[in-house]
């Protein structure tokens, strides 16, 4: 499996992702949240940012289920989903990830029949990869 | 100094297109640029000017060298893979227009029917967001368009029926053109709507073909277009477009993605047009998948937003419908190699020669890949 080529605007993510926190850069000077972090506000051009904690709670934005030709550890997972989760307090960030039937399962681990655009979702991750999850609010 | 109208493309050439050619990509570039330069009756010697994209393999010593060009005043290489394709030819236009040049040679050339995937590539890290995308399994540009699709489907009530229209069109259109890949493959709804999933909603005939192939066309001044063997195809207006807070395919961290490059190409497009979207007569826009003709569709005006699903209802995509589209078969079913074959098909509509010819055609669009930063050009005779 892939795993995330970080940059140095990106790192503070991960960071907090692999503790199970859902923070995104914001702006220190004006506030405005951004996604993918960069180095400066495009708001108000400030180079002072902050990395906001979020309540992890979203709606699912689009999803898609991908089959082969794949990448082999990915295509032996086919069919999966990968979902676009618009952000309870930020409607502009929208973060890709996959929805799964309870935190640490598989990316195949939920019938892709069971996902609906505007479902609500929540924020947990997989503490074997790091990486971010989201579960559905009523299963 | 003025744009409109002051360039034509007077000389296209291409090599055969197939799953698999025998040549290397550099020597399909020099036989396409050979042929685009006879047919337009211009010495090698005369060309001062190339432009292509940043993907490709073959750059401008090796390919001026090989065929004889003479001393280049002027080169350039347009990022955004298919995005870059119409731009090849709007800079060639700008330097001639303004003087840095008088001869110019657009060109593509690729296998990437028998070379490798870039998205197979997990060396070479692509763009900074694929670290918010990648190790998700969202791996390949179809994966990336499929996300924007199921949220158009959903906003606006388009269907796969509408998405097949696109693709019955461009096959239609290959059936008659023996240069096409599908040339003798007619497609049927049964076929499409049974057709395997490659990243659902999207199946294996909403993506274009996997081709080895090379294209190329010579663009030069009004005054000397005159000169040519062939009828001009005037550069009328061109564009390119990056919107602001744009994030290239996968536009998901705006406040509409689903108001691509394409709205911002095309407000510039016809600012500087004398014509209007009611005014074209057949339309070459990029098809790597049947969603971006939709949206695309919208973007250039031909129809409100929402709307381009239902555009594509009534034969309106076919010869005789409202809008012909990619005519010699579009990236779906002609070739893939970038775009550029929707070049030359536009320039062969207005010179009356296509094997899918619209009457009378005067005026077409064509347009780079929606989606990432892109590119269009009006064409007119």
């Amino acid at each position: 499996m892939l795993t995330p080529v970080t940059d140095p605007d990106g790192a503070p993510f991960w960071q907090y992702a692999a503790q199970g926190e859902l923070r995104v850069q914001a702006c220190a000077d004006c506030g405005e949240p951004r996604f993918p972090p960069r180095p400066c506000c495009p708001h108000c051009q400030s180079f002072e940012t902050e990395w906001r904690a979020l309540s992890g709670q979203g709606r699912i934005w689009s999803y898609v289920v991908p089959h082969p030709p794949l990448l082999p550890d990915y295509a032996a997972l086919a069919p999966y989903n990968v979902v676009i989760v618009e952000l309870a307090e930020a409607s502009r960030i929208r973060l890709v990830g996959n929805l799964v039937s309870e935190p640490g399962a598989p990316v195949n681990s939920l019938d892709p029949h069971r996902i609906r655009i505007g479902a609500k979702v929540r924020f947990t991750y997989d503490e074997a990869t790091g990486l971010p999850q989201w579960v559905l609010e009523r299963p | 100094m003025t744009f409109k109208d002051a360039t034509a493309i007077v000389g296209i050439g291409q090599t055969p297109f197939a799953k698999h050619l025998p040549e290397d990509e550099r020597t399909l570039a020099c036989r396409a640029v050979l042929a685009a330069l006879d047919d337009a009756g211009i010495a090698p010697g005369e060309v001062d000017a190339l432009a292509s994209y940043t993907m490709e393999e073959t750059d401008e010593v090796e390919l001026a060298k090989a065929v004889g060009l003479g001393d280049l005043t002027f080169f350039s290489k347009v990022g955004y893979g298919g995005g870059g394709s119409c731009a090849t030819v709007a800079h060639l236009a700008a330097a001639i227009a303004s003087g840095q040049a008088t001869v110019g040679v657009a060109w593509r050339s690729r296998k990437r029917g028998s070379g490798p995937r870039p998205w197979k590539n997990t060396d070479a890290q692509l763009p900074t967001p694929a670290q918010w995308t990648r190790p998700y399994g969202l791996l390949r540009p179809v994966d990336e368009i499929a996300m924007l699709a199921r949220r158009y489907m959903h906003e606006y009530g388009a269907t796969r029926d509408h998405l097949f229209n696109v693709a019955l069109a461009c096959r239609n259109r290959a059936n008659q053109n023996p240069s096409a890949i599908m040339y003798d493959r007619p497609l049927t709804r049964e076929m499409y709507m049974t057709s395997r999933w490659i990243s659902e909603p999207l199946c294996l005939f909403d993506n274009c073909l996997e081709t080895d192939g090379a294209l190329a066309c010579v663009i030069v001044s009004r005054e000397r277009a005159r000169d040519c063997r062939h009828t001009p195809a005037y550069v009328h207006s061109a564009a390119q477009g990056l919107p602001a807070q744009h994030h290239g395919m996968v536009n998901y961290w705006t406040d509409d993605p689903l108001t691509g490059p394409a709205w911002t190409a095309a407000r510039h497009l016809w600012k500087h047009a004398d014509l209007t979207p009611q005014d074209v007569d057949v339309a070459q826009i990029y098809d790597a998948f049947t969603p971006l003709i939709p949206l695309s569709l919208e973007g250039y005006g031909f129809c409100g937003r929402g709307e381009g699903g239902a555009f594509t209802e009534g034969g309106a995509l076919e010869i005789g419908g409202r809008l012909p589209l990619n005519t010699g078969g579009g990236g779906l079913s002609e070739a893939y190699v970038h775009g550029f074959n929707l070049i030359n098909e536009g320039v062969k509509q207005l010179r009356g020669t296509s094997t899918a010819q619209v009457p009378g055609a005067a005026t077409c669009l064509v347009t780079a890949g929606e989606g990432v930063p892109t590119s269009a050009l009006l064409l007119r005779s």
